[in-house]
């Protein structure tokens, strides 16, 4: 990869709020946008906790027909998608849309519309040899979770390399690292990037029920998600979507773009061990975080704020904590590093980019989100947490990693000002 | 120095054989593996015909604790993985820790599995839905298991655009190598041949709904009627060249030399189909003039207006004399297999100096493309174009060379 990648455009739809503005706000306020699961009734099940978001996709200018079409983790990353485009002030018809290219991360696709539709065409359940005939005709684009990146690459008008990113829990990720490798080699100067995913839905209830990897701390919603903290059990499920505008640093620097933040390192590795599981180690997250240091030619010393994957489960946070002390060394006991999941739930691949956005943003405002509801410490994770208040303090480097189903261990450096020019 | 990326092993799970070596005979002798869905009763379905692959009992090639946690496209995925190492004479083992990564192609994941589980929560509780539902049905299913099974831990990944995604992950995988990791596995093989999968496929619009396993797919030709899903697809083995030279390999089958994506400009804008751009940016990338491209693998779509597209971007391109070939008449559209399946294919065709029929069609003279029907053609193939389209407006584009 030799040309450099920055980021120019942000927008985020995100539980709490709907907007980068209203994002931010909700993170450097420390809330929680975790509640009770109002999409179905919850009863039945084992976790009933969710973070949604409250989205009316006519307010934000879908029309019936694309409401229609396209399922709702699509709507949240056309909306998103729109908002990084205006944000960035750039004219995309000047560029010309062969060298836009588009890349979306989505863990699950259009799980929601499926778990609907399947309920139709198979009478509840009751017949294996489900009936066609009660099938959408927008039943295809649900099917195939392509139909994302398609619908904003229409939306934008983009004509370059469209994908999607589907690497389980690290797709957010992924997604971004995917489309530097476009805008690196050449084959985009822009690239619409980020990530969406919508599967609060009672398939994706039940089956992370069935191997107790959600919380059931369903009498007190608000606090259920607890990253790093003594009394966690379990993740928050959540949605979301926030994407980029990611540009070639020439480009960005011609046009006067204002600059978030330079995407100056990123490596993916897999723990090869299991689906779910993760060896308390951390060794395979440590090698990513070591490349993608490298590939940012900084120190470990260099770091100022690492955004966790932190989502809250027993052994993830543990293992994460290993990966931090292994990669970084004395500097992880130094570094704060936060869990903004703690506020916003898991939203599967969504949420990688997600956090690439509130850590641009707490580069921007020197301002590092606080790790809500930690109020009882583990032995076993023993960094600076930054418990339930954000803290002011410079940030310049930022690290954010992911850990997913599949074994995918993601991190990705991100550098706002000194030697970046930005 | 850009590093020469080569494939050094093919693993094929297709419809018309299991096996590189099957598969191969089958497809140079011209035959059929699409046939009326087995898997499940197709009567009350307006589309019966696929292309199943036949006679593979998982069983016979995985470990028992694999079975229940696998949606029947991973099985194939994993054997499809031990036979590409196996083809290349490569124990993962062997390598350095990170030295060896997975990138796969998906369209529509573990989705047989899926309807099962979405069967077991409406129908009997949510209590009844599987442990392994969380990861048997998402899309990257395919590269975590392979990861795991064969202790690969360097970078990997899961690329989507529909039809077009397995040259895409081809092509991600040779731009790890090209970051240094030097051997990776690339590919996709999917199918999602349950009812429920089906319903939602019939939605495309594309399907032929034909009953004479010999009359439904017909790709540029006059009586064209849509395409035929399959099941299956390919593994390939990627390294850097360097690499295979040091471990004493030969340089396999050949070399990923292009590559090139685009994206079809929405519906209504009056702008020109993105496909003849995918294919001039893979030449450009590979630094071959388009008069030394000796066979294109089409994507062959079957659809009268797509296939106008791609003949029209090929004559463009190539004028109508270069060989153009669609052996997927004879296995049906893999998905993400589909891409991966063609490359091999194009391997083989340089490797034994053949071209693969396209079967039953008689080409339509207003396509002005020579399309190889009739049987295999001879021919010095040292360069190859594959060609595949994601329906959305996904266009991929990939040249393979002889290994020098």
């Amino acid at each position: 990869m030799n040309r450099r990648v920055v980021v120019t455009g942000v927008g985020v739809l995100a539980p709490g709020g709907i907007g980068t503005g209203s994002f931010w706000d909700l993170l450097s306020e420390g809330r929680t946008a975790t509640r009770r699961i109002s999409f179905f009734d919850p009863t039945p099940f084992r976790s009933q906790v969710a973070a949604e978001i409250d989205f009316d996709p006519e307010a934000h200018g879908l029309s019936p027909q694309e409401i229609r079409r396209m399922d709702r983790a699509a709507q949240l990353a056309v909306v998103a998608a729109r908002e990084a485009v205006e944000d960035s002030d750039i004219a995309l018809d000047e560029l010309g849309p062969h060298r836009v290219g588009v890349t979306v991360g989505s863990a699950v696709g259009a799980t929601m519309g499926l778990d609907q539709e399947y309920r139709v065409v198979s009478n509840g359940g009751e017949s294996w040899l489900v009936d066609h005939r009660y099938a959408v005709g927008h039943l295809f684009g649900h099917l195939v979770p392509s139909s994302f990146a398609k619908e904003v690459a229409w939306a934008i008008g983009a004509e370059g390399p469209t994908t999607v990113i589907s690497t389980g829990c690290t797709s957010g990720l992924d997604s971004v690292g995917y489309a530097c490798g476009l805008i690196g080699e050449g084959s985009a100067d822009v690239v619409i990037a980020g990530a969406t995913d919508a599967p609060i839905s009672p398939i994706t209830v039940a089956c992370f029920d069935a191997i107790k990897a959600t919380t059931n701390s369903n009498d007190d919603p608000q606090h259920a998600s607890r990253p790093f903290d003594g009394r966690r059990n379990g993740f928050v499920l959540g949605e979301g979507a926030a994407m980029f505008v990611l540009e070639e640093y020439g480009h960005a620097r011609r046009r006067g773009a204002t600059v978030y933040a330079e995407i100056a390192g990123y490596a993916t590795r897999c723990n090869a061990f299991h689906m779910t599981g993760l060896r308390p180690d951390g060794r395979e997250m440590a090698e990513a975080i070591r490349v993608a240091l490298d590939a940012a030619r900084l120190n470990p010393e260099d770091i100022d704020y690492i955004n966790a994957h932190g989502s809250g489960t027993k052994q993830n946070d543990r293992h994460e904590t290993a990966a931090f002390k292994r990669s970084l060394g004395r500097h992880a006991y130094r570094t704060p590093v936060s869990s903004i999941k703690s506020m916003i739930g898991h939203s599967l691949g969504a949420i990688g980019s997600l956090e690439i956005a509130a850590s641009v943003l707490a580069a921007r405002y020197d301002v590092v989100p606080p790790t809500a509801n930690l109020t009882t410490p583990d032995p076993e994770c023993d960094l600076d947490y930054v418990p339930q208040v954000a803290r002011e303090c410079p940030v310049e480097n930022v690290l954010t990693v992911g850990s997913g189903f599949g074994g995918f261990q993601t991190a990705m450096v991100l550098t706002s000002g000194g030697r970046s020019g930005a | 120095m850009t590093p020469s990326v080569v494939v050094t092993g093919l693993g094929v799970v297709a419809p018309n054989g299991l096996g590189t070596g099957e598969y191969w005979a089958a497809t140079l002798a011209g035959k059929n593996g699409i046939g009326r869905l087995t898997r499940f009763d197709p009567t009350g379905y307006p589309a019966r015909l696929a292309g199943e692959v036949p006679g593979f009992v998982p069983e016979e090639y995985l470990p028992s604790r694999l079975i229940p946690q696998t949606d029947h496209m991973t099985r194939l995925a994993l054997v499809a993985t031990e036979w590409a190492l196996g083809d290349a004479a490569l124990e993962p083992a062997r390598l350095p820790e990170f030295d060896m990564g997975v990138v796969t192609s998906n369209s529509a994941g573990g989705f047989e599995f899926g309807q099962r589980e979405l069967e077991n929560l409406w129908r009997r509780g949510g209590e009844h839905v599987s442990a392994y539902q969380s990861f048997a049905w998402f899309y990257a299913v395919n590269t975590g298991q392979i990861s795991i099974r064969h202790g690969m831990r360097g970078p990997s990944g899961v690329v989507v655009s529909e039809q077009a995604g397995g040259l895409d992950a081809i092509a991600q995988a040779r731009r790890q190598i090209r970051w240094g990791t030097p051997v990776m596995v690339a590919g996709g093989v999917e199918g999602s041949l349950c009812p429920w999968g089906w319903t939602a496929l019939l939605t495309s619009g594309r399907i032929s709904t034909r009953d004479d396993p010999d009359r439904a797919y017909l790709p540029f030709d006059a009586d064209a009627s849509g395409y035929v899903p399959g099941e299956g697809g390919a593994m390939l083995i990627l390294e850097d060249a360097r690499t295979t030279r040091e471990r004493g390999g030969d340089l396999g089958y050949g070399e990923i030399a292009g590559y090139g994506a685009t994206f079809d400009p929405r519906p209504g804008s009056g702008r020109p189909p993105g496909l003849r751009r995918a294919i001039e940016q893979s030449l450009a990338d590979a630094r071959v003039a388009a008069t030394e491209v000796d066979v294109v693998f089409a994507d062959a779509a079957g659809v009268p207006e797509l296939d106008a597209v791609e003949a029209a971007a090929i004559h463009a391109v190539f004028g109508p004399r270069v060989p153009v070939t669609a052996p997927k008449t004879m296995t049906g559209r893999l998905y993400s297999g589909g891409g991966p399946l063609d490359v091999a294919s194009a391997l083989l065709s340089i490797r034994d100096g053949v071209i693969p029929p396209t079967t039953n069609v008689t080409p339509d003279p207003r396509y002005a493309i020579d399309l190889v029907v009739g049987g295999p053609r001879p021919a010095n193939v040292r360069t190859a174009l594959v060609l595949a389209r994601g329906q959305g407006g996904f266009n991929s584009a990939l040249v393979l060379r002889a290994s020098h």
